[in-house]
């Protein structure tokens, strides 16, 4: 079993025989960073984004005022760093420049995990931040309206909604990261590409080899967007509601007494 | 008598536009208070200061004789006047039953089981009951309202605005909201109503406020103000809506 067959099928079969199980952890790599990095990814991008809405007041004192400005600011910078530069640069500025300008030696999964879920984050942050501000005014004005603070109101009322809407956004960057992590070869993380790189080279079997690492990059971001949109389904809720009682006195009012017990809350 | 809520001098501009003008008017405690007048007169703006969901730029709003303009403690300010809006804003992450539950045990601080009781309560009084598991959008808009003045009720407000609470409504939906609300009346709820209803208005309020171009045009008793209007624009007013 160790010549190389002449036909493409052949060759296919003998690539999976011989290589199969190193290509499946490649893309059990590429597929628990992009994971993780997406999910750290999307925490980021809450915090970010939250932040970034914080309404400033003029009533509120200068030092408050100052200090959320400076913060959105630096904010502003990291988005827009992260954004506007390629996550391969980013990755090698990163690995080897934190080595040689700061002397701090980042282990590669360290530096993988942080470059996906700092990149997305950065992402991310933009899509919070317009999914925030997408829910119509009267739904912070209702929280406000019964007591709750900025944060509250933010927490069970905004954020779920919000939630709800870029779910779309979240599942899209899952699967650009799940393309994506390829750039982190270029710092020696054995990923799917990386992996499919030194098969394809063993035997000069290139179109074999990237033709079963297409199929399986194929079949993870098809599984998580189909997943994704089930999930979304769930989020939605059933379509339609049972009524809590079928007894048409329920209709009418007088029937419930109020609690016994005062609840005093000066 | 005493007065829980007394609006003195208060003045409300966006830029330079000044739609509130030295505005005075007290709300005694059981008393319902209907402010009519023309759309963009700044009945919303009045009732939106006095809830603290605009800034008043001058004058004072004094709760229990407390300036809630200088008060650090807005949300339970807030907690304490309850506002109905036109548009209902009910949590559309939510069902019926959550809506009035969230602000008893996130803001009022109650344990779940007294705030699904009170909350029960409270939808039954307004017919909702049923509906309990139902979500906003899933229901009509007189449904949507009577569930909004659930969860206003059921943070045991000391005050109730409504702001147009009929007014995004069909026709065939404003009755049953109404009578909620005379209802609230008839138990003495303290209530501040702004309304177009004007059948309505000359029969559940106490006290009548006419609103024009940003000032108190007319004020008084609803029989004063629908029988014997003193000046002549609240005499238009009134004849321009009884002839629609
Ligand atoms: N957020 C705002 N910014 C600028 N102008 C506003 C704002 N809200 C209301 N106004 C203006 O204030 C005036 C009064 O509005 P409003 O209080 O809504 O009147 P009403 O409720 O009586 O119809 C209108 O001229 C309106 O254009
Ligand atoms: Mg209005």
């Amino acid at each position: 079993m160790n010549t190389l067959p002449q036909d493409f099928f052949g060759r296919i079969v003998f690539i999976i025989q011989k290589y199969g199980f190193t290509l499946i952890e490649g893309a059990g790599t590429t597929l628990i960073i992009a994971l993780i990095g997406t999910i750290v990814g999307c925490l980021i991008g809450f915090v970010v984004g939250v932040i970034q809405t914080i309404p400033i007041s003029k009533k509120d004192n200068i030092f408050k005022r100052i200090f959320v400005r400076l913060i959105k600011i630096v904010l502003d910078i990291y988005v827009e760093v992260f954004r506007g530069t390629p996550m391969m640069v980013q990755a090698m500025f990163i690995f080897y420049g934190s080595a040689i300008m700061f002397n701090i030696r980042m282990d590669m999964w360290t530096a993988a995990y942080f470059i996906v879920s700092i990149n997305t984050g950065a992402y991310m942050a933009e899509t919070v931040r317009g999914g925030i501000l997408s829910i119509p005014e009267g739904q912070t004005e209702g929280a406000m309206a019964i007591g709750m603070t900025h944060f509250q109101t933010m927490l069970y009322v905004i954020i779920p909604q919000a939630l709800r809407n870029i779910m779309p956004q979240i599942g899209n960057n899952l699967i650009i990261n799940i393309k994506d992590t390829c750039v982190l070869s270029s710092i020696g993380v054995v990923e799917l590409f990386f992996v499919t790189k030194t098969v394809s080279g063993a035997y000069y079997t290139v179109f074999e080899a990237y033709s079963i690492t297409m199929i399986i990059y194929l079949i993870m971001t098809v599984f998580f967007s189909k997943l994704l949109r089930l999930f979304e389904k769930k989020l939605n809720g059933p379509e339609d509601y049972s009524l809590s009682t079928t007894d048409t006195l329920a209709y009418t009012s007088g029937m419930l007494k109020y609690p016994d017990k005062e609840v005093h809350h000066e | 008598m005493n007065e829980i809520i007394k609006v003195e001098h208060l003045s409300k501009k966006f830029g330079d536009h000044e739609v509130l003008k030295d505005i005075n008017f007290s709300v005694k405690s059981g008393n319902v208070t209907c402010i009519i007048g023309s759309s963009g007169s700044g009945k919303s703006t009045l009732l939106r200061c006095i809830n603290l969901l605009e800034t008043a730029t001058s004058g004072e709003i004094l709760y229990k004789n407390e300036n809630v303009l200088t008060s650090k403690k807005i949300s339970s300010y807030r907690a304490k006047v309850g506002m109905v809006f036109q548009g209902f804003n009910l949590f559309e992450n939510m069902n019926v039953l959550q809506n009035c539950k969230i602000g008893l045990t996130k803001v009022l601080k109650e344990d779940k089981e007294q705030a699904e009781k009170e909350s029960l309560y409270f939808l039954e009084k307004v017919g909702m009951l049923p509906y309990i598991n139902a979500k906003p959008r899933q229901l009509s808009g007189g449904q949507k309202q009577r569930v909004a003045i659930a969860r206003a009720l059921a943070m045991k407000p000391d005050v109730l605005l409504f702001d147009e609470p009929t007014s995004a409504l069909d026709p065939q939906m404003i009755g049953e909201v109404l009578k909620v609300i005379k209802e609230l009346a008839q138990e003495g709820f303290t209530m501040i109503i702004v309304t177009h209803e004007m059948a309505f208005a000359r029969d559940v309020s106490n006290y009548v406020i006419y609103m024009k171009d940003g000032v108190i045009c007319e004020e008084g008793s609803p029989e004063e103000i629908f029988n014997n209007p003193k000046r002549e624009e609240t005499m238009e007013f009134l004849h321009r809506f009884t002839n629609l």
